[in-house]
C-alpha cells in the first residue's frame, strides 16, 4: 500500500516538474519502517557516505566503480540526500512487495540525517569525507558536525573509511567499535602542501594531532599534473594513471576516497583497471562543473555552499579565468547567513572582474567583492533578468556562474527551457 | 561601476592600530570581515591601518586604538579562557581609557560578567560590559534589524546564550526584527563608553558602514588627538544591500 502510494506521488510530482522528496514523505507517513524493511536484507550491505563537501561526486564515483565490477547497486542519485530523498529514490526501483532488487546500497546522506538513517538501518560501511563549516545556521557548530560523524562511525557494523588528513575525521578511528575495520584515504606526503586547497586550516588546531601512518590498505592521491593522477596503495600497488572529466584537486581526492572504499568493500574482487575505466567515465554531477552549450559557448554552473567549497571552486577554476557571474540566495537550502562569504578570498577574480552579481543577496555579494578589489560590472538581483543579460551581453565568450543551491535550481530551470536540457533532478544521459 | 569606492590617498593622515583578538579561535562566522572592512575603510579615508592579530599566550598590545573580537564555538572559548583572564587587566584599562572595541557573539559574552551554563556552572567573564548570559537549549538564529544610534543596523544572529543587561546598562540597539539579547526585552547588545558588544554577524561592519565609520572616528580621535577627517567613500552598494534587507525584514 505504502509503495503504491509513493509511486503515485512520484508520478504526480514528476508531472509537476519538481519536489524529489515528496514521494518519500508520502511513504514515510504511511509506513515508517519502510527503510528497514527494504534495505536490511541487501546481501552486500549498506554504505553511507557523508561529510561536508564532495558527497555527491564521491557517491557517483563509488557507484560507478562497483557497477563496473558487475554489482547491482542502489543509490540516491538525485542529490536529494535526506532520508526522504532516499525513500523517494527507492520507490522508483522496488517491487510492490517492498523488496529492493540490488546487491548493495550506496547512499549519500547529510551529516544530521545520516544519524537519523542509522537509527532505522545500521550501515555496514561508512565513508566519512571531511568536516568544514557549512550552513552553521542548521548544524550550529563544526565540533557538533564532527560529533555527528563519530556517532555514525559507532553505529557502523563492518568497516569505516576515514580521511587521513582531516584531523576531525581521522580522530574518529578511536571511536570505531572493536571488530569494525578502519581504512584511510588521503594525499601522498609529496603534495601535503596542497592540503589548504582541500580544507580550511583556520578552524583546525594541529598542536595535538599526528595523522595515522598509512598502511597498504590505504589509498593516497598522487597527482602527476593538473589533470592526471594515480591512487597509491603501499609501495607498489597503483590505481591509474587516470584523468577525470571533472577538473580540480577536490575531484581527485573524491576519486581517491571512492577507490579506497571500493577496494575495502570488494577485497580480492577489486580490479585496478575496472576502477580506472569507471572513474574516467563519470560525468560531473549536477552543478559540480556541469558544462552547458550556450549558443556555441561553454557555460559552467558551479555550486557553492560554504567557505571550503567556494575556496576549492575558485582554486579549481583559477587557472582558466572566464567571464563570471555570482548568484547568492539566502533560503534555508543556501544557508540563510551570508557571513560566510567573508571567509572566502576572491582575489583570483580580480584580473577579469565579475560581470554580474545576482540573487536575493546580489548587493551583499557585490559589497564583498568590493572589499577584495574585484570590479563588478552590474548588480541585478532578479536571476532571470541577470541570466538574460549575461548570455546576450557576453554571447561570444566562455562563461561561468558560481551559485548557491536555490539560485542554481532557478538558473538551471531557465537554462533547461532555453537550451532543451534534461529536466531538473535528472541526469543527462551520457 | 568601479570596485574602488574612492581614489587612493598619496599621504597618510596617520596610523591607526587595529587589534583582532583571537582570530583563529573566535571568528567562525566571517567576523574577520569586520577587521578587513575597518582596514579598507581606514585606507579609503586616508589613514594607515596597522592590523595586529592577538593569539593566546602573548601579551595584549597596550597601544591598541581599536579592538575587534568575534564569535566562536565552545572549544574556541575554552582555548582563549586563560589568555583572556591573563590579559583582563590590560583590556579593562584600555576600555576605561576610551579605546574603541567591538565584541561580537562569543566575545561579547566573555566581555560580560559571566556565562552560566545549562548545568548551572558559572564561567566568569572580564566584566567590561554589565551583562550576564544564561546558556539555553534553544538557539536564537536568524536575520536581524536594529534601531541604533547609527540608524537601522542589519545582521544575522546565531547564539544559544540568553543575555540580560544589568541595571543601567545601555543596549546597542532596539530589536525591530529578530530576537536580540534574549528574545523578550527587545534589547540587542550593550554599550559602555566606547566598548560595543553585539550578537550581530553579517559581518556587521561592511553591512553597516555608518557604524563602521563611528568606530573609526573614535579610534582616530584617540590615536591622533585630532578630529576625524572622513574621505569621500561611495557606499552605494552597501546602502543598497542594507536597505533591501531592512525592507525585506520589516515588510
Amino acid at each position: 500500500m505504502a509503495v503504491a502510494a509513493g509511486k503515485a506521488a512520484r508520478a504526480a510530482s514528476r508531472l509537476r516538474g519538481g519536489g524529489s522528496a515528496l514521494p518519500g514523505l508520502v511513504v514515510e507517513r504511511l509506513d515508517p519502517r519502510f527503510l528497514t524493511h527494504a534495505l536490511a536484507d541487501l546481501p552486500r550491505g549498506v554504505v553511507v557516505i557523508t561529510g561536508t563537501n564532495g558527497k555527491t561526486t564521491t557517491t557517483k564515483m563509488l557507484v560507478a566503480i562497483l557497477r563496473e565490477h558487475g554489482l547491482t547497486v542502489f543509490s540516491n542519485p538525485t542529490g536529494s540526500n535526506f532520508t526522504r530523498g532516499v525513500i523517494s529514490s527507492m520507490v522508483a526501483e522496488i517491487s510492490l512487495s517492498g523488496r529492493l532488487e540490488a546487491d548493495m546500497a550506496v547512499l549519500e546522506l547529510d551529516e544530521a540525517h545520516a544519524l537519523k538513517f542509522a537509527a532505522e538501518v545500521k550501515p555496514t560501511h561508512a565513508l566519512l569525507l571531511n568536516v568544514a563549516r557549512d550552513q552553521l545556521d542548521r548544524f550550529a557548530e563544526i565540533d557538533h558536525t564532527a560529533k555527528l560523524l563519530a556517532e555514525l562511525a559507532e553505529q557502523t557494523t563492518i568497516g569505516v573509511v576515514l580521511n587521513l588528513n582531516d584531523s576531525f575525521v581521522s580522530r574518529i578511528a578511536g571511536r570505531v567499535p572493536d571488530g569494525v575495520g578502519v581504512t584511510y584515504f588521503g594525499v601522498d606526503p609529496s603534495i601535503a602542501d596542497r592540503l589548504p586547497e582541500l580544507q580550511e586550516a583556520d578552524v583546525r588546531f594541529e598542536d595535538d594531532f599526528t595523522p595515522p601512518k598509512p598502511t597498504d590498505a590505504d589509498g593516497l592521491l598522487k597527482p602527476h599534473d593538473e589533470r592526471s593522477f594515480e591512487v597509491r596503495f603501499g609501495a607498489t600497488d597503483r590505481v591509474g594513471p587516470m584523468v577525470l572529466k571533472q577538473r580540480g584537486l577536490a575531484a581527485m581526492i573524491n576519486a581517491t576516497a571512492a577507490t579506497s572504499t571500493a577496494r575495502a568493500l570488494l577485497g580480492n574482487e577489486f580490479r585496478n583497471g575496472a576502477a580506472v575505466a569507471a572513474l574516467e567515465r563519470v560525468e560531473p554531477p549536477f552543478g559540480r562543473g556541469e558544462v552547458i552549450d550556450a549558443d556555441g559557448q561553454p557555460l559552467e554552473l558551479v555550486l557553492v555552499k560554504n567557505p571550503a567549497g567556494f575556496t576549492v571552486a575558485l582554486s579549481t577554476y583559477g587557472n582558466t579565468p572566464v567571464t563570471t557571474m555570482v548568484a547568492i540566495n539566502d533560503d534555508y537550502a543556501d544557508g540563510r547567513d551570508v557571513s560566510w562569504l567573508y571567509d572566502v578570498s576572491f582575489e583570483s577574480l580580480r584580473g577579469k572582474g565579475v560581470a554580474l552579481t545576482s540573487g536575493v543577496r546580489a548587493y551583499d555579494m557585490a559589497l564583498r567583492l568590493q572589499y577584495d578589489d574585484v570590479a563588478v560590472a552590474q548588480v541585478e538581483p532578479d536571476l532571470d533578468v541577470a541570466l538574460e543579460r549575461f548570455l546576450t551581453e557576453y554571447e561570444d565568450e566562455p562563461k561561468r556562474i558560481f551559485c548557491t543551491y536555490t539560485a542554481m535550481m532557478a538558473l538551471r530551470r531557465n537554462l533547461a527551457g532555453r537550451y532543451g536540457l534534461a529536466n531538473f533532478g535528472e541526469e543527462a544521459q551520457p | 561601476m568601479s570596485s574602488q569606492p574612492n581614489g587612493s590617498h598619496p599621504r597618510s593622515k596617520g596610523q591607526i592600530k587595529v587589534v583582532h583578538i583571537y582570530p583563529r579561535e573566535m571568528s567562525i562566522y566571517g567576523d574577520l570581515g569586520n577587521t578587513r572592512c575597518l582596514a579598507s575603510r581606514l585606507r579609503w579615508h586616508g589613514y594607515e591601518p596597522l592590523v595586529h592579530q592577538h593569539h593566546p599566550g602573548n601579551d595584549f598590545p597596550t597601544d591598541a586604538h581599536l579592538v575587534l573580537g568575534g564569535g566562536g564555538q565552545d572549544s574556541g572559548q575554552a582555548r582563549v579562557q586563560d589568555d583572556l583572564a591573563h590579559n583582563a587587566e590590560v583590556l579593562r584599562a584600555l576600555a576605561a581609557d576610551g579605546t574603541a572595541m567591538l565584541m561580537i557573539c562569543g566575545m561579547y559574552q566573555l566581555f560580560g560578567n559571566a556565562f552560566i551554563t545549562i548545568e548551572g556552572e558559572r564561567l566568569p567573564g572580564i566584566g567590561i560590559l554589565d551583562v550576564t548570559t544564561q546558556g539555553n537549549a534553544k538557539r536564537m538564529i536568524g536575520p536581524v534589524v536594529l534601531d541604533t544610534a547609527y540608524g537601522d543596523v542589519v545582521g544575522y544572529e546565531n547564539h544559544s546564550g540568553s543575555t540580560e543587561l544589568g541595571p543601567g546598562q545601555r543596549a546597542f540597539g532596539t530589536v525591530k526584527s529578530g530576537m536580540g539579547n534574549n528574545g523578550t526585552d527587545k534589547t540587542e547588545g550593550a554599550v559602555t563608553g566606547n566598548v560595543f558588544g553585539s550578537y550581530l554577524h553579517g559581518p556587521v561592519l561592511p553591512a553597516n558602514p555608518s557604524f563602521a565609520d563611528a568606530l573609526i572616528r573614535l579610534a582616530v580621535e584617540r590615536a591622533l588627538a585630532e578630529p576625524f577627517v572622513p574621505g569621500d567613500i561611495n557606499d552605494e552598494i552597501a546602502e543598497q544591500a542594507r536597505t533591501r534587507q531592512v525592507r525585506r525584514l520589516l515588510r
